[in-house]
This record gives structure tokens, sequence and C-alpha cells, in this order.
């Protein structure tokens, strides 16, 4: 099983999904995130899909999942990087990312999670 | 021109093959981004449902003619318990694994043409096509 590497930038997560995910690789992703959100205090987390070529329903309830579980370890999740055919295609599966933070690419998801920061300490 | 072909699912690796075969012949047949993005998706809802409802299965892909217009084909089959309400099991929302229940209603928006066949202890057969515009 392959698993996707998670990199620390200050206190920012970052991830980049590189390859085709098998169901087990993406739970294992899930549990690694958890894992190293609360092992090294991360406030934001970016989950960079810009090579991803299909999210289905398992990988959308993952991409939800990972940030429910984000948020209530103190951490703001963004989906980076969506191609705009995945996008139509998760629509119309049925999917919406409802309570998923997305930004077109990792700089603007930098951006947001810095307006998100700055917003809370107001 | 690709032959027909049967693909195993038996396990998690399986319907990551069986996503990679089905994009290689959606962009043999033509059909736009888009919509090879939609029947891989697609074929990803039904694999995984084999797999966790059935234990496996197999897919046979195809490409299929009407005419001129191209097309691509996906049947999958399983010999698991089967599907006693298909009505209900069409539902959006309804599931009985711990799914989002968007695996055959989404399946069926995503693509062109959508067939049920199954029988209570009988299995169950998938027949999915998306035809070239």
């Amino acid at each position: 099983m392959d698993r996707v590497p998670i990199l620390k930038l200050g206190d920012i997560l970052i991830v980049t999904i590189q390859i085709d995910l098998e169901d087990q690789s993406v739970l294992a992703l899930q549990e690694d995130l958890a894992d190293t959100v609360v092992a090294t205090g991360a406030r934001g987390l970016i989950i960079d899909i810009t090579a991803v070529e299909i999210v289905d329903s398992f990988i959308g309830r993952m991409l939800s999942t990972i940030a429910s579980v984000a948020r209530m370890l103190d951490a703001q999740t963004v989906v980076v990087g969506m191609r705009p055919a995945v996008a139509i295609t998760l629509v119309e599966l049925g999917l919406s990312l409802g309570g998923v933070r997305t930004a077109l690419n990792l700089e603007k998801g930098v951006a947001l999670l810095d307006h998100v920061w700055d917003r809370a300490r107001r | 021109m690709t032959q027909p072909r049967e693909l195993p699912i038996a396990g998690n690796g399986d319907v990551v093959l069986v996503r990679q075969h089905v994009r290689k012949v959606a962009v043999e047949v033509g059909l736009s981004l888009v919509d090879q993005t939609k029947v891989v998706t697609a074929a990803s809802e039904l694999a995984r449902n084999a797999l966790v409802h059935a234990g496996g299965g197999r897919v046979r892909i195809e490409i299929v003619h009407n005419g001129v217009r191209q097309g691509l084909r996906l049947a999958f089959s399983d010999e698991g318990p089967g599907i006693p309400d298909v009505q209900q099991a069409l539902t959006e929302g309804w599931s009985t694994g711990n799914g989002l229940g968007l695996g055959l209603s989404g399946s069926r928006r995503l693509m062109d043409e959508f067939e049920l066949v199954s029988e209570p202890g009988e299995g169950t057969v998938i027949t999915v096509t998306k035809w070239a515009r």
C-alpha cells in the first residue's frame, strides 16, 4: 500500500496526492493526518489534488471527514487544485463537499488560511 | 482497437486497475475530458459496490457502436446476495453499507444508459454506457 507524504511548512501541513489512491491508502492518510496535526500542533492543512484525475464518493467523503477531524483538533483545512472536470463530476454525483474550504491553487490556499486566522484573532 | 476485456474485482487494488483501464478505453472512444472523468468515477463507484456488497465480481469493458456513434459500455457482475428492492437501492442516500448511498444513484446520473438486473440470491448485473458526442 502506498502512503502519501505529509510536509510541514510553519503552521501548515501540506499533502500532495500524486498517486491513484486505493481505499486503504485513503484511510491511512486520514489517520496519518490526524496524528500529524496533533504531533506538530499545526493550525492549517492544505490538501493538493491537482494531480487527482477523479474524486469518487469514497475520496470525497475522506476530504469531508479530514476537514471535520482537523477542525476538532484546532486546524483548518483547504482543498486546492481541483480540476474542472472533477468539480463537474462531483456535483453530478451528488457530492458538494459541504464544510470543506477550497482554493484554486496552493498560493491561494495559504492566503485563505491567513485570512481565516486573521479573522479569528480580531 | 482494444478488444473487449474482462477484469476481476477482488480487492482494493483491482478497483484502481479498473479505473485505469476504463480511462484508457474512454480516451480511445473519443470521450471528452469531462465525460472521461464521469465514466471513470462511475466505474470506481460500481467496482467498489461489487467489492463491498458482493465480496467481489468482475467487469466487462467494451467499445460499442450505434450507427456512426462510438460508446463505452461497462458490465459489472457479481454473485452476491442480489438487491431485493431495486427502486429503493437507486434512491439517493439509501445505503446498506457504510457509504453515502451515492454509488448507484450517482453512477446513473453520470452515465447515458443504466440497466440493473438483480434477483435476491442470484447476484447483480449492472450495465452502463456512455456515448461520445
